[in-house]
Order: C-alpha cells, then structure tokens, then sequence
C-alpha cells in the first residue's frame, strides 16, 4: 500500500471524485503489478499486428522495422497476445525476483 | 399568475416538472407513481416541453440513464415506488457522490412480500442512505411545491445533489386536493436554469466516476457527507425564497399545536393531515397533547427538531416501516440518537403504525398518545409497538 499522507483530503479531493485531466492514465503505470511477462519471438513473427490490436492496455507499439515490441510500463501480464498470437510466436515467463 | 385548481395530486407533481422545464425524464411504470410518468409522457408527446422521454426497460435502467443525462447537463426527473424503486437500488449510491442533481418523486409503498401496492414508508426507509436529500410532502400543495424547491436545491452549484420528494401512494398520489399552480412566468422567477459546475462535454474532456482506490475512497464517501450536511442552508434559503415570492412558508420541522404541549406525536408524510384532527380532538378533551412533522429527513435536521420537540415530556414517534428484528423503527432511532444522554431530553416512545395500506384513524393516534403517556410511568418491555396489530 502506497504512503497516503502526501495524497488529496476530503476537502480538497476534486468535485465528484471527477478526473479534470483527460488522458491521464498514462501516469497509472500498470506494469507494477505484473508478475510475468511476454518474450516474443521473431523467427516466428509474421508481423500481423494481433498482439497491438488485443492488447487491453496499448501496450504493443511497431517498430521501425515493422515488428511489435511491448512497454513494460504498461503490460500487466495478462498473456492475452500469447493466447491470440496465429503463429504461437509470444512465449509468458514469469518475471524474476 | 397562479390559479387554485382541483387536480389529482400526482398530475400536480407532473405539472410542477413541466413547469420547471426538465430536459430528460427516463422513467418505468410502477404503482401508484404511474400517474406521474404518464401524464408527463403525455405532456411531451404533445409538445408542451421540449424534453427527452426515455421509455427504459427497468428502473435500474432508469436511474442509469438518469445519472448519464445529468451528467451531460440535462435536468433530469424520473419517479419510482416499491419495488420499482428497490430495482434501482444499485445505481441509487452513485449520483450522490457523483454530485448528479436528478430529481426524483418517490410515491411511497409497501414492499413486497406479501405483495401490497398499498402505501407504508418501507421503500424509502430501505434506500435510507443513499445520499439524496430527502423531503415528505403531507399535501397535494407540498408535492408541487417541493418538487419545484427540488430542482432549485438540487441544482444549486453549492449543493449539486440528488433530492427526493416523498409523496404517500394511493392517500396522497391519487387523491383530487385544490392546489395553486404557479405560472410559468412565476416558476421561471424562482426557478433559474440549470447550469452544472461540471458536464460531460466532448471539447473539454473529463472523467466521471474513476475508481476510488483505498487511498481515496475514505476522503470521497466524507466529502459527499460534508456536502450532504451542508446542503441544509441552501434548502432552508430555498424554502425562504418561495414563501418571498408565492407566500408558502416550508421548514425542516412543523409543528401544530406543540406549544405547550405534553406529549408529541412525531409524524411524516399525509398520516400528517390525521394527527392534526386527533390533536384538536384531544385538545378539545382537555389533553395537552402536539404534533411535530418532520418535512426534511436527509441531512436529518437535528437542531429545529430539539427546537420543535421544546419542553415536551414525551415523544409517540409514528414510523410507517417494521425494520425485522431491529431494536425500533428507523424514525425512532434517530431520535433516540438525537437525545440520547441529553440533559432533560423527553421519553420517546415508538410505533409502528400503517403498514401496508392500513389506515391510520384519529382513533389510532389517540391510542398512541395515551399508551406513550402510560408507558411514560410504566417502561414497556419492547422499545415499540406494532400499533392495531391483531393477534388472534
């Protein structure tokens, strides 16, 4: 559990618990909580971009070279590009330490 | 200018939402607020306000649709009973902290089972803690009246809450009352349009309902209550307004001959209208016997009640609800709460009276005041009583 003193009171908590700024869960880094991770592997990539479209948090981006990679930042584990994956080519290991 | 009409009390309601302009009203049909719902659909179709009529598939979608109408700005009505209002109970917690100013006129009724479309308070007193502000009208002029204080209260940037008007099923809704209307010109004086701090709006974007992580959650549920409790000034300047401008005078407690009274009878809603009768027929016995109404139930308006309740020695506290297995109703334990360990604080009695449709008669009242005198010198066993239950 966080430290919550440095966090909002009830008096100065925002209007309704409404969030004024939009897009802002970009700064919820929900890769904290993984605790496995994918490990692609490119001899079997076909570069369909099934990955991109199932992942739930945007995690996948392209790369220059046309294959995808994931941001650890914000892939939470969940192990749904590996169960879409045509080709088999996204491997789940559990994350270290 | 007004004009005093005979009406039936429910269409005066539907005539005070008409009046006060609403933008959306997603409803369901259910005895006895039917009467509401229809004539308001009626007044829409026929183009007399510009409004939206969401004809949903349950209350649980009615209330959701509310929440999401308020939300995008729009004044928003629905009206539910019983069952109805039971149905909607899920969704119900979420305007309040959400601060969604829906109003709505809850036409009370017994709960099933047995099943009773008869009135009694067991609906509303099961919803207690929702969070919306919470009036009972006693009258066909309070329901119009008070709905239209509603939407001012409501509505208004310091208080932006949810607010419920009760009106008793079948012995208040369905009953034909002279009631002044007001005009349009003069609820558009009282009335101003509802501009929201905060809307759903795709040019400025903002989130709604986030999750409220252990953190939070604590500060959110106590800045809602804060904002619940504080809404009481604005409620009060509401009332203070109308009777400025239409001459109605409303307050948190009403009291009828209490002066000098013994004993009180506590009251809420149109049994109101009977206890009055029953006081003058005891006061005309020689008994020093009062009334005090509670018009505002939420935020509970404890500092006028001990004002009202005065020097009186004892409180009959009518609740129209049977909480099983509790230690009293839940009128009577707020009251009980209210004076507990108050130096001089009256004894305080509690009935359970009209459940069900079951008339509550003169008779009944002045039972209730002559058994609370008698258990005043003789503590009964049980902290209340069913009033005029058989039991054989």
């Amino acid at each position: 559990m966080a430290n919550t003193d440095a966090i909002i009171g009830w008096k100065t908590i925002t209007f309704g618990c409404h969030v004024m700024e939009p897009g802002s869960s970009v700064k919820f880094r929900t890769g904290d909580w993984r605790s496995q991770r994918p490990v692609i592997d490119k001899e079997k990539c076909i570069k369909c971009g099934i990955c991109w479209i199932y992942c739930p948090d945007m995690a996948y981006i392209q790369t220059e070279d046309g294959f995808f990679e994931v941001n650890l930042e914000y892939c939470k584990g969940c192990g749904i590009c590996a169960h879409e994956c045509p080709k088999n080519a996204i491997t789940i290991v559990p994350e270290e330490g | 200018m007004a004009k005093r009409v005979g009406i039936e009390v429910s269409i005066a309601l539907a005539e005070a939402v008409k009046l006060a302009n609403v933008d959306v009203i997603p409803a369901y049909p259910i005895t006895p607020q039917t009467h509401i719902v229809e004539h308001l659909s009626e007044v829409i179709a026929n183009g007399e306000v510009d409004a939206e009529f969401v004809p949903v598939e349950s209350e649980h979608a009615a209330m959701s649709c509310c929440c999401g109408s308020s939300a995008a700005g729009a004044r928003t009505f629905t009206s539910s009973s019983s069952q109805g209002l039971l149905l909607m109970s899920e969704i119900l917690f979420i305007p309040g902290p959400m601060r969604f100013p829906i109003v709505m006129a809850v036409v009370n009724r017994a709960l099933s089972a047995p099943i009773s479309i008869w009135n009694d308070h067991q609906d509303i007193m099961s919803q207690r803690d929702i969070g919306w502000i919470q009036t009972f009208a006693d009258t066909g002029q309070e329901a119009f009246d008070l709905t239209l204080h509603a939407f001012r209260v409501a509505e208004d940037r310091r208080v932006s809450l949810p607010m419920i008007v009760n009106i008793d099923g079948f012995t208040l809704s369905h009953v034909v009352e002279a009631v002044e209307l007001l005009s349009q010109e003069e609820v558009d004086q009282y009335l101003p349009p509802f501009k929201p701090r905060y809307r759903l709006d795709p040019r400025k974007p903002i989130t709604m309902g986030p999750v409220g992580i252990p953190e939070v959650y604590s500060e959110a549920k106590v800045a809602h209550n804060e904002a619940l409790k504080a809404s009481r000034r604005v409620i009060l300047q509401g009332w203070k307004e109308f009777a400025d401008l239409f001459g109605r005078q409303y307050n948190p407690i009403e009291t009828y001959r209490s002066e000098d009274a013994e004993v009180l009878l506590v009251t809420m809603g149109s049994i109101s209208e009977t206890a009055m009768t029953a006081i003058d027929t005891m006061r005309d016995k020689g008994q020093k016997a009062g009334l005090v109404k509670i018009r505002l139930w939420r935020p509970f308006p404890g500092p006028e009640f001990r004002k009202a309740a005065g020097k009186a020695k004892i409180l009959a506290v009518v609740d129209r609800c049977l909480p099983p297995g509790a230690i009293c109703g839940p009128v009577g334990a707020e009251l009980r709460s209210l004076f507990y360990k108050v130096p001089g604080s009256p004894k305080i009695f509690n009935f359970i009276a009209g459940l069900g449709g079951r008339d509550v008669t003169v008779e009944r009242f002045e039972e209730m005041v002559d058994k609370a005198t008698a258990f005043a010198k003789k503590r009964p066993k049980e902290l209340y009583e069913v009033i005029g239950v058989r039991e054989k």
